[in-house]
């Protein structure tokens, strides 16, 4: 006899659909774009929260980590802070919602829930493949954000910082970038909570390089205790086109960070460096899919991971070449620094490689502090706790400094020492 | 200032004796020199001395101004005034040479409940001492010792003496790897902090350090223990006929 039984709902599968069903008429978009939103609902509804069964998140089984949606609370007053690098353009969004009276210097500006109104970000709404989750929570719920379009040729000085804070509830937001033919700029992804309570978080970066544009986009996730975080970039690089993605973890309960990756212009280079702080009973994953899909590519990967506690960490990197992307040239390290017994770190490294003159290469280590090193600052009259503090430190500041912009360093090591501070 | 007294030590890992009844005692305002063959526990006293955790003291005892030491851990002894300049200096990237310097600096004042050295003073003072020992600002620009060559990995080692003014200098094979310019250099930097309230342990192999730093006692060190001392014709002596002699005559 075959017993067929529809999958119960978990607890957030339901939460989910509910808040949905509760958002009917107030989410923005015109009829195309709420006919996806219906149907993302719908394939996530059928789908499922992704198991270990789904191969890309059998580190990150999302059914069982993710035991709760926070109810969508009302709006709390919050203020933007002061960007982390001094200078900086901030656009803030808040709770969610754009502020309608943000401005850049060189960027082309518009709000997100413009274009969903009219039906102008229905391309991008779409789920990059069936096992998207990310895809479709956000797409299903994504209200605001800020759009923005740099000109060709321009180069755009000071740091543009997309300042995401949140208290409790469900936030969703979108960012999509293009950069025109051979622009400049700095953009800084940050987002915070601001307040106690436990929040669900989805975003989305679209990323457009065109020919020749040189952009380094820094991610600076400091999401709270509590708080649930779904972020995925979307990038596309054109000819001759350099991006620089930097990724830092330093908060939250539940992460998942996807960086889908194409690399489709001859002459491009992706330059990927990851810094994930892990302490406490926290879940953390970076999955980078990267396309090497011309001829005549590189890109370099390095990701370090401090962990405390019973922190528990992934990166997953596959890289893909396709059969004509000769002289492709991708070399991937993942960095660990294990600290605690309780803690743990999974490294899958997948290369899938179509083409036969390329150089890939990967590696992965996982240690403990040197003995050496320590040693030796402890010889100069450095306490233990001061010099395991500044070899930890040091481990991640050294991919820190690749960065060069001074006060950009600077921001990010003040970020990693506080976070050092509190957890070591 | 410093007492060894039938100091036994072995490697904590695997237990292997190196230090087997040593006897030594330094004088403050004196230059020490030790001595020995290859394996003879030369940098393992020197280690032990610092505090290194690699090794475990079976018996006897180090007293440092009347005071044992065993205790204590690397950073406490140093900021008593014990300083080990490393026969192969570590290299460690991501951590800048100046604010190592300057945590070195303030974390061994605090532990001796002094004040904390202000940055402009703490600029000026690694600048006249990094002059003296002809050590660029680019090199003080870099992360710790990385991409440093021998030379300048020891003339840093000789730095961070200076600015740490220890009471115990223990150099530890400092003329390894340096050419006869480079050592004149080092040797005049050890030289230039020789006070009568200081006390400095040169271990080396070689005769050719001590022309330059020119020791009151020297110790010939052979199987973890001191099977020879006298004055500095005792190195001389060494130079000319080799340990063989001295090594037979303990045997």
């Amino acid at each position: 006899m075959n017993m067929q039984t529809t999958p119960r709902l978990t607890a957030a599968e339901t939460a989910l659909v509910e808040a949905f069903g509760a958002q009917i008429g107030e989410l923005p978009g015109n009829g195309a774009v709420i006919g996806t939103r219906d149907r993302l609902l719908d394939d996530l509804k059928k789908a499922g929260l992704p198991t270990r069964r789904i191969e890309s998140w059998h580190y990150t089984d999302l059914k069982t980590l993710l035991r709760a949606i926070p109810d969508a609370v009302p709006s709390a007053v919050i203020d933007p802070l002061s960007p982390i690098v001094e200078g900086s353009a901030v656009l803030s969004v808040l709770d969610g919602i754009a502020d309608i009276k943000a401005t850049a210097d060189g960027i082309e500006l518009s709000l997100f829930k413009e274009k969903l109104a009219d039906g102008s970000a229905l391309a991008g709404l779409t789920a990059l493949d069936k096992d998207d989750a990310i895809g479709r929570i956000n797409g299903s719920f994504v209200r605001d954000g800020f759009a923005l379009v740099v000109p060709a040729g321009a180069e755009i000085a000071e740091p543009v910082e997309l300042q995401a804070l949140h208290g409790a509830g469900q936030i969703h937001t979108r960012f999509p970038a293009s950069f025109g033919a051979r622009s400049k700029a700095t953009i800084i992804e940050r987002h915070r909570a601001v307040m106690e309570g436990a929040a669900f978080v989805s975003s989305i970066s679209d990323i457009a390089l065109e020919d020749g544009a040189e952009i380094t986009w820094i991610i600076l996730q400091q999401q709270g205790a509590a708080d649930t975080h779904l972020g995925q970039i979307r990038a596309k690089l054109g000819t001759n086109a350099k991006l620089r993605l930097f990724v830092v973890n330093a908060g939250g309960k539940l992460v998942r960070q996807e960086l889908r990756i194409d690399v489709q212009g001859e002459g491009a280079e992706l330059t990927l460096r990851g810094v994930n702080l892990l302490g406490g009973d926290t879940h953390t994953d970076v999955t980078l899919v990267l396309g090497h899909n011309v001829p005549h590519t590189n890109s370099t990967e390095i990701i370090r991971n401090v962990v405390f506690d019973k922190a528990n960490g992934v990166f997953q990197g596959m890289i893909r070449v396709a059969p004509d992307a000769q002289k492709t040239d991708a070399k991937m390290a993942c960095n660990t620094l294990l600290l605690s017994d309780d803690g743990g770190f999974s490294v899958k490294p997948e290369l899938e490689i179509f083409a036969d003159d390329v150089i890939c290469g990967h590696g992965a280590t996982v240690s403990d502090i040197d003995r050496n090193h320590l040693f030796y600052l402890m010889a100069r009259g450095v306490p233990e706790n001061k010099a395991r503090a500044m070899l930890v430190n040091a481990f991640v500041a050294e991919i820190v400094e690749e960065l060069e912009d001074e006060k950009l360093v600077e921001a990010l090591e003040g970020v990693i020492s506080a976070w050092l501070e509190k957890h070591a | 200032m410093l007492e060894i007294k039938n100091l036994h030590a072995r490697i904590a890992e695997d237990g292997t004796e190196i230090i087997r009844g040593l006897n030594l005692t330094v004088k403050p305002g004196e230059i020490t020199a030790i001595m020995g063959p290859n394996g003879s526990g030369k940098s393992t006293l020197s280690y032990i001395l610092s505090g290194r955790e690699d090794y475990e003291v079976t018996e006897g005892d180090i007293l440092y101004n009347g005071e044992s030491i065993l205790e204590l851990d690397p950073a406490e002894r140093a900021s008593k005034g014990i300083f080990l300049a490393f026969q192969y200096p570590v290299e460690i990237p991501g951590v800048a040479t100046m604010q190592f310097l300057k945590v070195a600096m303030n974390e061994q004042r605090k532990a001796r409940g002094e004040a904390e050295l202000t940055t402009p003073d703490f600029i000026r003072r690694v600048k006249e001492a990094a002059e003296k020992l002809k050590i660029d600002q680019a090199m003080l620009r870099r992360p710790l010792n990385v991409g440093f060559s021998g030379g300048e990995k020891k003339r840093a080692e000789i730095l961070q003496m200076a600015l740490l003014e220890p009471n115990l200098c223990i150099l530890d094979e400092t003329d390894s790897g340096l050419d006869i310019d480079a050592l004149k250099i080092v040797a005049d930097g050890v030289n230039a902090l020789k006070s009568p309230d200081r006390a400095t342990i040169v271990i080396t192999h070689y005769q050719r350090l001590l022309d330059y730093i020119v020791p009151d006692t020297v110790h010939v060190l052979y199987k973890g223990q001191i099977i020879r001392s006298g004055d500095k014709s005792l190195a001389l002596q060494l130079e000319e006929n080799g340990y063989a002699d001295i090594i037979g005559e303990a045997a």
